[in-house]
């Protein structure tokens, strides 16, 4: 039994970024918008004070700031022919909950997907033949253009107060900046962070080897800055806890430091939080969505009546809930049909680590403190030679140098413990640097989404069942992408160094990246989306899903640029579209 | 700023929360207990203040934020705090170089941990039913990391009363090595509890609590950051991550600071 709450124009499911971004457009548009958050409500002051933020064991190691699998979980198997069991505890992904989502807990690594990356397809085809593209590989076009988002993406920088240099301005290369990015209309609103002793060694040690190493994009302040919402933030301190931490500094962007002080102050924006939408409710065409249906935290159930249902929880969470209200056909592996869990991807990484003799303070540090190199990204270089699809950077990320879990690495052959161990950590824990390489992953026929038929979370509702492995494509061009790294390694001339491939299965136990997408792709075709270009559900109109969801495949890099860009891009198609004729907006 | 709601969505009886919380406690009592935890980071804790009934002996006024005495083990009964003892004794050792993990605090962190929510596995899905599956799966045993380690140590004491003939805390340091390199390499049988992951979670937790803050009873004397050169959790480094191949100069901090009387105690 649930009780009937008064409708509103819109709801949103979850309040992370992309719920901060579509409540302040569709509010702007005169809506009325509420937005429903199933963790609850922190802010800067008080909950991120740095008197208790920096606080390892609680925040990083003990996870307080993320979801808890006691109330939401999934289950997870590599293969089709496994019995998926639950993932009981976090480990390689860290979902958020809570206002703000991952939005407060994120490094601030800033990135944009290639001009190729959005046609990666089409453009394979065109450049290596239909052949390179493995048979079981399902990547696709994203019915949206690089030149179609460029507004948005910077729309999204200049929200932020992104820190870097651009490499492209409007077709023109800049030294200094990523030649390799695609033309963006003007430069980032802040100059780029303070290098540290570890990126400067980063720098000179890649372009020594030959390659053009620029200062990654970063969502922490160089110098303090006032958004165009008229939010201010302030420069950034380099204390080192950005990542799986809340900034207390006002200098780590986020809902909370760009766009909360404006959103919550208008009087048709409302919040809840500790309310868990269970389901998005159809009505008897199931072609049209009703509202939600949500449980708050003392257990009692709500109809939310609403006329447009945005998805803005983290990525499988929203395609689960699409396959509990039956929102779109759910993918079936064997027959190759639906779409919803379609097309699951995620990212590989690997590094090597660097151990020298000069001290480099790396407890110094920011998120998104990092020299990179692009030379091995997307479509960057010829594959032909190599035999696979994608790629990534290679970066040094100065981060932070947190004691337990961060700054660990000891040469190889080190004792796992005991006295020639500690003797290791005491001797590296102030000089040891590793680079990173940050690769793309491809969708294939067999990583997808759908429904655990054995295990069931609090309210009684089938978990998530995640199937996905890494392939011999991945496998092949995160070995070549580490080999790159350790060209950078060997020529800042260490006394050794240690290469850490990622081999094997795909291990949902060690942590490696929360970039988890796909379960609702968008495109241009019904058969192979869940939703248009515009992320409108095809099947049901008043549905727009956002976030990494909607990807279609993965590329090699952090997505939250992208996903910020596609808030703006979908809330612009409402405004101006939607809004205007409510329906489909493009017809299959 | 609050949040506007619908006027029934939050509508419910008035409830008292000290009747469901503190049934048998009086609301003084209650309220001290529940700033020290809050003043230690969340940490569930025997503090002098939440031990002793308040109305017995009024603490003054000026003397009562922390004036800490050592604390006692809430969880482990002296004979497994002798095994974590000998354990951890073995995995960081004191030497030329400084403390080790007993000097640390660590049993005492340990401890304390599993005595809350980590032990409980109060974070984790605990749901049925239970299967064996891959290593890519993770974890999949019923036991909390408490369980885990209350079972363990007396599978390892009751092997080793065996064969040597005495306890794993009475036996020699190399032979108290083998041992753990058996359980690292799951060449131990425990029965029912993997010896793999006893020794992986106590290599962890070993880990955690000589390298964080010592609110959480380890990293006495901030012990592991002063063995590696981590000043501890500081503010600003504007400035000085420009100073190019220099040490930090200034002293280890904690988030209680670096004064020693303002640090909790372990049982030294």
């Amino acid at each position: 039994m649930s009780t009937r709450l008064p409708p509103v124009d819109v709801v949103l499911v979850g309040f992370g970024w992309t719920a901060a971004i579509i409540g302040h457009e569709l509010t702007e548009a005169g809506l009325d918008v509420l937005a429903l958050e199933r963790g609850k409500f922190r802010d800067t002051i008080p909950d991120f004070a740095p008197t208790h933020m920096q606080d390892e064991l609680r925040y990083a190691v003990r996870r307080a700031l993320f979801e808890r699998p006691a109330r939401e979980t999934l289950s997870f198997r590599n293969s089709v022919d496994q019995t998926a069991l639950p993932m009981r505890h976090l480990g390689s992904f860290l979902p958020a909950a809570g206002v703000g989502g991952a939005g407060v807990h994120w490094n601030g690594q800033t990135w944009r997907f290639l001009p190729e990356d959005f046609v990666v397809r089409s453009h394979t085809i065109e450049r290596y033949g239909k052949n390179f593209i493995p048979a079981d590989m399902t990547i696709q076009d994203w019915g949206v253009t690089y030149a179609e988002l460029e507004p948005y993406y910077d729309k999204f920088e200049y929200l932020c107060g992104i820190s870097g240099t651009a490499g492209n301005i409007n077709g023109t290369i800049h030294p200094g900046g990523n030649p390799f990015e695609g033309p963006r209309q003007r430069g980032y609103p802040l100059p780029p962070l303070t290098r540290s002793f570890m990126t400067e060694k980063f720098q000179a040690a890649a372009t020594e080897a030959g390659f053009q190493p620029f200062p990654c994009p970063a969502a922490n302040t160089s110098e303090p800055y006032k958004n165009p919402l008229g939010v201010q933030m302030g420069k950034c301190t380099y204390c080192g806890y950005c990542e799986w931490f809340a900034c207390g500094n006002y200098s780590k962007s986020s809902p909370q430091t760009t766009i909360l002080p404006v959103l919550l102050a208008k009087k048709n924006f409302s919040y809840r939080t500790e309310c868990d939408v269970t389901k998005v409710n159809l009505d008897s065409s199931g072609k049209r969505a009703t509202g939600v249906t949500y449980v708050d935290a003392e257990g009692k159930a709500f109809e939310q009546p609403a006329e447009l249902v945005i998805l803005c929880a983290f990525a499988q969470h929203n395609a689960h809930l699409m396959l509990l209200s039956g929102i779109g056909k759910p993918y079936d592996p064997k027959a190759g049909t639906g779409v919803v869990g379609r097309n699951y991807a995620y990212q590989i990484t690997s590094s090597v680590d660097v151990f020298q003799d000069d001290i480099v303070n790396p407890f110094m540090g920011a998120g998104a403190l990092g020299q990179a190199i692009d030379e091995f990204n997307g479509d960057n270089f010829d594959h032909a030679p190599y035999g696979f699809i994608g790629g990534g950077y290679i970066a040094l990320w100065n981060t932070g140098g947190r004691p337990i879990d961060q700054q660990t690495s000891v040469p190889e052959g080190t004792p796992k413990w005991g006295g020639a161990w500690k003797r290791a950590r005491a001797e590296n824990y102030l000089s040891a640097m590793s680079i990173a390489t940050h690769g793309s992953v491809m969708s294939y026929r067999d990583s997808y989404l759908d429904l655990d038929p054995t295990y069931r979370d609090i309210y009684g509702n089938p978990l998530l069942r995640m199937t996905f492995d890494f392939h011999p494509n991945e496998h092949k061009m995160s070995r070549f992408l580490t080999d790159k790294a350790a060209l950078i390694a060997e020529a800042m001339k260490p006394r050794s160094m240690k290469k850490n491939y990622r081999e094997g299965h795909y291990s949902i136990v060690p942590y490696q990246t929360t970039h988890n997408t796909g379960g609702a792709a968008m495109g241009t075709d019904r058969s192979t989306s869940a939703v248009n270009r515009y992320l409108q559900s095809w099947d049901v109109p008043n549905v727009f899903v956002l976030g990494t969801t909607v990807f279609p495949q993965n590329h090699g890099y952090n997505p939250t640029g992208t996903v910020g860009a596609l808030a703006f891009w979908a809330a612009d198609a409402i405004r101006s579209k939607y809004l205007k004729a409510q329906g489909p907006l493009v017809q299959a | 700023m609050h949040p506007r709601v619908a006027p029934d969505a939050t509508a419910h009886d008035p409830i008292d929360p000290d009747a469901i919380l503190i049934p048998r406690l009086d609301r003084r009592r209650w309220l001290i207990g529940t700033i020290g935890s809050l003043t230690l980071g969340g940490l569930v804790m025997r503090s002098r203040a939440a031990a002793a009934p308040v109305s017995a002996n009024p603490p003054k006024a000026a003397t009562l934020p922390l004036e800490p005495e050592p604390h006692r083990l809430v969880f482990f009964d002296p004979g497994e705090a002798a095994f974590i003892d000998a354990a951890v004794a073995r995995l960081i050792p004191a030497d030329a170089l400084g403390p080790g993990a007993v000097e640390a605090g660590v049993t005492m962190f340990i401890d304390h941990q599993l005595a809350g929510p980590f032990g409980r596995a109060a974070d984790w899905y605990m749901q049925g039913p239970w299967a064996h599956g891959t290593k890519e799966q993770g974890y999949q045993r019923r036991r909390t990391p408490a369980e885990v380690y209350r079972a363990a140590i007396v599978a390892i004491d009751n092997n080793t009363r065996k064969s040597p003939g005495k306890v794993f805390a009475a036996l020699a340091g190399a032979e108290q090595d083998d041992l753990l390199h058996a359980l690292e390499d799951g060449k131990l049988d425990l029965g029912d509890v993997s010896a793999k992951t006893f020794f992986m979670l106590l290599w962890q937790n070993t880990q955690e609590g000589f390298f964080a803050d010592p609110i959480y009873l380890g990293n006495q004397g901030f012990a592991g950051w002063k063995l590696i050169g981590y000043p501890g959790p500081r503010y600003n480094y504007d400035g000085a991550i420009r100073d190019f191949g220099q040490a930090y100069p200034l002293p280890t901090v904690g988030l209680m600071g670096r004064d020693p009387s303002r640090q909790p105690k372990g049982p030294l």
